[in-house]
């Protein structure tokens, strides 16, 4: 039918092999997992998820400190996760014995939250700290866990 | 048919290939979590809001973000009486040690934490050219370090500034809305250390999440509402001077 059928024979074997060798090359570069949800690569999820945890979480804190968790409830920072001002423990959680907390500044740390700002809430608590204590550290009067000082006059210092 | 030598050959890289494919299966990291059940998002409660930076601190430690770089951050804007179109917005550090005291008196003056609003249409996601960042099935905006070529693109397409290329890895990075603890049914860092309640976790797909019933009875609000970015973290009692 053709003179030299050989030349459409060669071409036809080129572009199989070529469309062979595409698929091939594809199947091997692209992840399996690529298009599993969408233009990404599905296994990223669980990658992402699997990073491990630093802050444990309060309810692990209460597992074990239960005396400082019936105190907290006593008063106003019972809202107050652990971790908000002990810092990420879960090192400490999974082995209490050889990770243990740091001692905390309590004239540093009380001042981040209650030194007197305009920008703060007019509720919430505040002070001047040079006022109001001099910068000595604020659990030399205030428990941390439970701060009202009961027997506080009025005058005091120190806006409620 | 024997195995001679030739076959053997043909054999093993094949065997090798197939094997690869065995073992990359999909690692399961939290077996309980069913992805498609979750459709993540965050409700920020400005007037809540002191601005003492446990959330940027914790962020920080929890997710190893660089020094100088942010993940959420804090502002502290100042509105002179009716000049809302020019708030005056600081942000020392992203508000990681506190702010300093201010001696501004009139006008308003609030703190504004800020991070990845974790768009359902994000403006992220659709210029990255290798598909290294992507929604997720439950709503979350994640990198994919391995395939991000850290070419910037998406960092310069968000429209909140919430997008860095950590100077280490050369890739992007953001705010993953703390992905690894949400999906072991803990919530973000932030959320857990905030003293204040000021930030909460929420999962708009749970019918029994107390978000419905907060949308409903507040004025709540989008940043960027005109960018049509489907952002998903509200902010309550947020001023029209914020951008």
């Amino acid at each position: 039918m053709f003179k030299d059928i050989e030349h459409l024979i060669r071409l036809a074997v080129f572009i199989v092999i070529a469309v062979v060798a595409f698929v091939v090359l594809r199947a091997a570069v692209v992840p399996r997992s690529f298009g599993q949800y969408g233009h990404y690569r599905g296994a990223a999820i669980s990658e992402v998820a699997a990073r491990p945890i630093a802050y444990a979480g309060h309810e692990v804190c209460e597992g074990c400190h239960t005396d400082v968790a019936e105190q907290k409830k006593q008063g106003k920072h019972v809202v107050v996760a652990c971790e908000a001002c002990h810092g990420a423990l879960a090192s400490h959680a999974d082995d209490p014995t050889s990770v243990t907390p740091a001692k905390l500044d309590t004239a540093i740390l009380c001042a981040r939250c209650h030194e007197a700002n305009s920008a703060k809430p007019k509720l919430f608590p505040q002070v001047v700290t040079a006022d109001h204590s001099g910068g000595i550290a604020c659990d030399t009067c205030h428990q941390p866990h439970k701060p009202k000082i009961e027997d506080e006059k009025p005058s005091a210092g120190g806006k409620k | 048919m024997d195995i001679t030598r030739r076959h053997l050959i043909l054999l093993l890289p094949a065997a090798a290939v197939a094997w690869k494919y065995v073992v990359a299966g999909t690692p399961e990291a939290s077996p309980n979590y069913k992805i498609s059940e979750h459709w993540w998002s965050m409700l920020i409660d400005i007037p809540k809001c002191i601005g003492c930076g446990s959330c940027v601190r914790a962020c920080a430690q929890e997710n190893e973000v660089p020094d100088g770089y942010f993940r959420t951050w804090i502002e502290r804007y100042h509105v002179a009486d009716w000049k809302i179109e020019r708030p005056e917005v600081e942000s020392p550090n992203g508000g990681k040690q506190a702010f300093p005291p201010n001696e501004i008196s009139g006008g308003k003056n609030f703190f504004v934490p800020k991070l990845c609003n974790h768009c359902a249409d994000s403006p992220c996601t659709q210029v990255c050219p290798v598909g290294a960042t992507f929604v997720t099935p439950d709503g979350v905006v994640l990198v994919d370090k391995s395939y991000c070529l850290g070419c910037r693109y998406c960092v310069q397409a968000c429209p909140y500034g919430c997008r860095f290329i950590n100077p280490k890895t050369s890739t992007a990075e953001k705010c993953t809305l703390c992905y690894h603890r949400i999906t072991k049914g803990l919530t973000t860092a932030c959320c857990e250390v905030c003293p204040t309640g000021a930030r909460q976790l929420a999962d708009l797909r749970n019918p029994n999440d107390p978000i419905h019933e907060f949308l409903k009875t507040h004025t709540v609000q989008v940043l960027k509402p005109h960018m049509a970015t489907g952002a998903k973290v509200f902010y309550n009692g947020m001023d029209g001077s914020v951008r």
